[in-house]
């Protein structure tokens, strides 16, 4: 095509971004009008030109025509165009274009040609683009298709895959039936080609209902010992440098990862004989030097190895895996150095083989230095978190400390945290767990998150025993000409406390103390230096000596005349406390901490978050051992008056939240199990039930303050627009708002009658029940004032509409029948039982009403798909009022019963 | 599931994008860039996996590529996949292009994005692989060219286009 050429050519040679611009929308102008033209475009012109789009389109630039004359294309009797429509349109067609329905048209006629290339063409558009209309359309056809018995070899690939991807967008919608039972004997077919696609297709199926497949098993075992024993030119086509069927190995490996062990002794021996070649076949030396061979070879291996680990169940298997992944820790190829660094630390939760990993450490520690890819010496540290335990934690910790000095920046926050919960888990005295976060704000200060220092000194204040230990320590650590904020932080708040015990050392006497920690204060940032203005105060009364010095410090301007407001506060109430104070009084305003309430560490929680449960080992094994060793503490004494450092409402509010500039909004995990709610001793608000239905409105006012909600939510995401309006002429202070544990940094003031807005972006990770509370916090006048309330935030807000006929309708009704699908309430009308408000009540709860479904026409159906992280649940609804005696059946039948429970339990309130 | 396969020159310059998961046009763009400059910095000879940017969901997905020349070939795939099956997936990808057009270079993926596109489809359909055997991938790439030129010939004579 020597005009696609040319203006290719013409791109590549322009000097500048403006030319090149000038250039495409000359092409673009060009196009536009021949699409316009009246004079009829042949085949190869419009070839050329939606190779043009495509190309200005990699290129990163909008195209905004074209999709129609792509659509005709399709409807083409001739190849080539007919190609070239669906190539267009799988790159540029998104899944919600208004045009889906004529494509689907087109798709329909080329399934039902029987011309196989033209079944592939249509079955690849289905998968590529995906959408719930086509999903509609065609979820009934493709498994026909995948199954009819003179379906062509190649169409029944392209099947399989389409039916995959529908079932991963819209499983809702694809229906189990007869099919299932044939596809999975597809596991026998001839073709290796099929077997592949099906092996896949079966893979996800079978994660979604693994008692539909579990016959897949022993046919899976079958196959899989065949190709394991075939000589390598066996399989001919499907033999991959000497390797046979590499990819059908690892995809039938994966399949087997869905199950148990299987229970049937012969299919299991013939499993373990499989796993046994396989892991022989890594010690025969290799049939190629090339690397295609190797990678093939160990591709399989990798996978058996990752089945023996899940199936945990073969010790002699679980060994030999373990030393086969030694001998790659020291193989000279990266890739597979960094594959058994991640093979192994599944395998070090294992209870068989902990042991055996950690006889590897040392090989671990020299990765861990000497590597040079950062995504391997990453690895490595995962590694020896998983691998640590009581017996080498003050190794491993000592090896992650001083590798953190060197360390990538990315992965140094990671480390700090890792560090900081081994040190707490193992520790068996405290003084080296003390050291060891000392050390960790000197190498990386600027890596230790808040909850890494609250965290200590939770910990010193439960323990007596390391209190003494502690000051001692943050006195000598101190001594430093520079030290991290942080650990001025730690010092002046174990000062404050525990100051006293080391006193008696004239090296470390109360004015030496107080001296050194003013040393630096004028080089901290505020919320610091009001730590530090608490220390002082409790210098006061633990030191009467040093009162005098103090309240010269507290007295003077720019302390007392102190531009913070927060500061200048602290100096003001704590001058007047320790001028007017009784020593009784003063002592018992500013008595010791008392001790935190124990819970789970926020440490570890931080890093569930930002890991991803999945990658966290030392949880697994925490189910496996006792639970946390040395009795997790966490955070929080909500209870400000008696925490006179302040740092009982900071960790309140603060605690667990990553550092956020201030403005910005964050993705609130909200409803993620790992998150404990704080501040439940407050007060709650309910939010009102019109909520349910409506995502607009005001969510909770009183004398002061009005808080008014905008949201908006589209499948497993939402996004609430929250308003806080002052109501009054006076400023609040300190304003500050939360949900759950997590703080969104607002602007700290809220002028009289004005309004301050804040975003929350929700994601639903799994169907719920509790909704999230937001906290606030501000001072009006004198006094602070607390509020909580939950917000609007209930499960069928992630609801998505879906409309179907009157037969789909009772199908489904009747697949979703199991006792436990199907939750039923009979209740009383609290409103007057109005058609219209009803419907509009159903819509607003986010079903589609389905018309003319129900053969009743009083009753009211709707149907609709709950969107999760993980998963949708597809949702049916039955509502049948009864006008004489006031009264409503409410059904709910949807694929899991908590979700029916709740739907059922929110909807019911609405009537 | 393969979310994205990507290639790019060694200026970062997109030579071919196919993803198999919804983005807006300008996400993609974005996830292009993010791509090129966390595989670009990379030295040679280290591993060819590393842990997915930001706008492509993170640590959940692996970027796995390799680095042909001027070209680099990146896959983002989910836990769900090999990464060394992956890697030979991507070997096969570039001997299938070397023997379609005899000594594959960059310049025949710039003019040839539609061929690039159909071999592409004949192994990776909806993100999953389809077909791994080159044999069979090159026979149903030749059984095109042949309907392809067959119907150039009796619907299109050869004449002058701009």
């Amino acid at each position: 095509m020597r005009g696609l050429a040319v203006f290719i050519s013409d791109i590549r040679n322009c000097k500048s971004k403006e030319a090149e611009i000038k250039r495409i929308n000359k092409e673009l102008a060009n196009i536009r009008s021949k699409f316009k033209g009246d004079k009829a475009l042949d085949g190869y012109s419009k070839k050329k030109y939606v190779c043009k789009l495509l190309f200005i389109f990699l290129l990163g630039h909008d195209i905004d025509f074209g999709h129609m004359e792509a659509v005709n294309l399709l409807s083409s009797n001739k190849y080539t165009e007919k190609q070239i429509g669906y190539l267009f349109i799988s790159v540029l067609v998104n899944s919600n274009s208004d045009l889906i329905s004529l494509i689907n048209n087109a798709i329909k006629n080329d399934l039902s040609s029987r011309n196989p290339t033209f079944m592939n063409l249509a079955l690849h558009c289905i998968a590529n683009v995906g959408s719930r209309e086509m999903a509609e359309a065609f979820a009934a056809e493709v498994p026909r298709i995948l199954v009819a018995g003179d379906t062509m070899d190649s169409v029944k690939q392209s099947a399989a895959l389409c039916l995959l991807r529908l079932n991963t967008t819209s499983p809702d919608l694809v229906p189990m039936g007869e099919w299932t039972a044939r596809v999975v004997h597809l596991l026998n077919d001839q073709h290796l080609g099929v077997v592949t696609a099906a092996t896949s297709l079966i893979t996800t199926l079978a994660q979604k209902s693994p008692e539909d497949f579990k016959t897949s098993v022993s046919l899976a075992v079958a196959r899989l010992s065949r190709i394991v024993s075939s000589a390598s030119t066996d399989l001919q086509d499907y033999t991959y440098y000497f390797v046979a069927a590499p990819w059908l190995s690892v995809k039938l490996l994966r399949l087997l990862q869905c199950y148990p062990p299987p229970e049937d002794g012969a299919i299991r021996g013939r499993l373990t004989e499989c796993l046994e070649t396989i892991l022989n076949k890594a010690q025969e030396p290799p049939k190629s030097k090339k690397v295609q061979h190797s990678n093939a070879k160990n591709a399989v291996l990798f996978e058996a190895i990752s089945l023996i680990i899940h199936h945990d169940s073969e010790p002699t298997l679980l060994v030999r895996a373990c030393n086969q992944l030694g001998q790659f820790l020291q193989h000279r190829e990266t890739n597979l150095r960094y594959l058994a660094l991640e093979s192994m630390c599944t395998l070090a939760s294992s209870e068989f083989s902990h042991e055996a990993v950690k006889t590897h450490i040392e090989t671990v520690i020299n990765a861990l230095k000497s590597e040079r890819d950062v995504s391997v010496r990453q690895r490595a540290v995962d590694l020896l978190y998983a691998m640590c335990d009581r017996s080498n934690a003050k190794q491993i910790v000592a090896e992650m400390l001083s590798y953190l000095e060197t360390a990538d920046y990315s992965i140094r926050e990671e480390i700090v945290l890792k560090v900081a919960i081994l040190a707490e888990k193992y520790a068996v005295d405290y003084t080296w767990y003390v050291d060891t976060i000392l050390n960790l704000i000197r190498f990386a200060g600027d890596y230790v998150s808040d909850e890494v220092w609250y965290r200590v000194i939770q910990i010193v204040i439960n323990r007596d025993e390391v209190q003494g230990y502690a000051a001692k320590t943050v006195f000598e650590a101190l001594q430093a000409p520079a030290c991290h904020e942080n650990l001025v932080k730690v010092g002046g708040y174990i000062l404050g406390e525990f100051g006293n015990l080391i006193a008696g050392d004239s090296r470390s006497s109360p004015l030496i103390q107080f001296d050194l920690l003013h040393s630096k204060f004028h080089l901290c940032s505020v919320p610091t230096r009001a730590l530090l203005l608490s220390a002082y105060i409790k210098f006061i009364n633990l030191f009467p000596e040093v009162k005098g010095t103090i309240q010269e410090v507290l007295r003077s301007d720019s302390q007392l005349r102190n531009a913070d407001v927060e500061l200048q506060q602290r100096a003001v109430e704590y001058l007047r406390l320790s001028c007017i104070a009784s020593t009784d009084i003063l002592a018992t305003v500013l008595e010791e901490m008392p001790p935190f309430p124990e819970r789970e560490s926020s440490i570890l929680a931080k890093l569930k978050k930002k890991k991803g449960p999945g990658n966290l080992h030392p949880d697994l094994d925490e189910n496996r051992k006792e639970r946390s060793v040395n009795g997790g503490t966490v955070a929080a004494s909500p209870t400000p008056s008696t925490d006179l450092l302040g740092l009982g409402s900071t960790i309140a509010t603060q605690n667990s939240a990553p550092p956020v500039s201030k403005g910005t909004s964050l993705l609130v995990d909200v409803f993620s199990e790992n998150i404990i709610p704080d501040m439940r001793c407050l007060p709650l608000a309910p939010f009102p039930s019109r909520f349910v239905c409506k995502n607009n409105g005001v969510l909770y006012e009183n004398q002061l303050l009005q808080i008014g909600l905008k949201s908006e939510f589209r499948q497993n995401l939402g996004r609430m627009y929250v308003f806080f309006g002052n109501k009054t002429s006076t400023q609040f202070m300190n304003f500050a708002a939360s949900v759950f544990i997590l703080c969104i940094p607002a602007d700290p003031t809220v002028d009289g009658g004005a309004q301050l807005q804040q975003i929350l972006n929700i994601e639903c990770v799994s169907d719920f029940v509790d909704a999230p509370v937001l906290n606030i916090q501000f001072r009006y006048g004198g006094t602070l004032q607390n509020i909580a309330v939950k917000l609007p935030i209930t499960l069928n807000k992630f609801f998505q509409p879906t409309e179907m006929t009157s037969q789909d309708f009772f199908q489904r009704w009747k697949q979703l029948g199991a006792p436990q699908q199907e939750v039923q309430k009979i209740f009383k009308a609290k409103n007057s039982m109005d058609t219209e408000v009803t419907k509009a009540k159903i819509m607003g709860f986010g079903a589609a009403l389905l018309d003319g479904v129900d053969p009743n026409p009083s009753n009211f159906v709707g149907a609709g798909v709950i969107h999760t992280k993980t998963t949708q649940v597809g949702c049916l609804l039955r509502l049948e009022p009864n006008t004489q005696a006031q009264m409503y059946r409410l059904t709910l039948r949807t694929s899991r019963d908590t979700v029916s429970q709740r739907l059922c339990d929110l909807l019911s309130e609405q009537f | 599931m393969i979310k994205a396969i990507l290639i790019f020159n060694n200026h970062g310059k997109p030579r071919l994008s196919k993803f198999y998961e919804h983005y807006s046009e300008d996400t993609e763009q974005q996830i292009i860039r993010e791509t090129f400059h966390l595989v670009s910095k990379r030295d040679e000879n280290v591993c060819n996996f590393l842990e997915g940017g930001m706008l492509i969901g993170g640590s959940e997905n692996k970027l796995i590529y390799r680095h042909y020349a001027t070209l680099y070939f990146v896959f983002c795939v989910d836990s769900s996949e090999s990464e060394l099956g992956i890697l030979d997936l991507i070997q096969v990808f570039v001997e299938t292009l070397d023997k379609c057009f005899e000594n594959v270079c960059e310049l025949d993926l710039i003019f040839h994005v539609d061929k690039v596109h159909n071999i592409l489809a004949e192994m990776v359909m909806g993100g999953m692989v389809l077909e791994t055997n080159m044999n069979e991938i090159i026979t149903q790439v030749d059984a095109q060219n042949k309907m392809e030129k067959s119907e150039t010939f009796i619907f299109q004579s050869p004449r002058q286009d701009r």
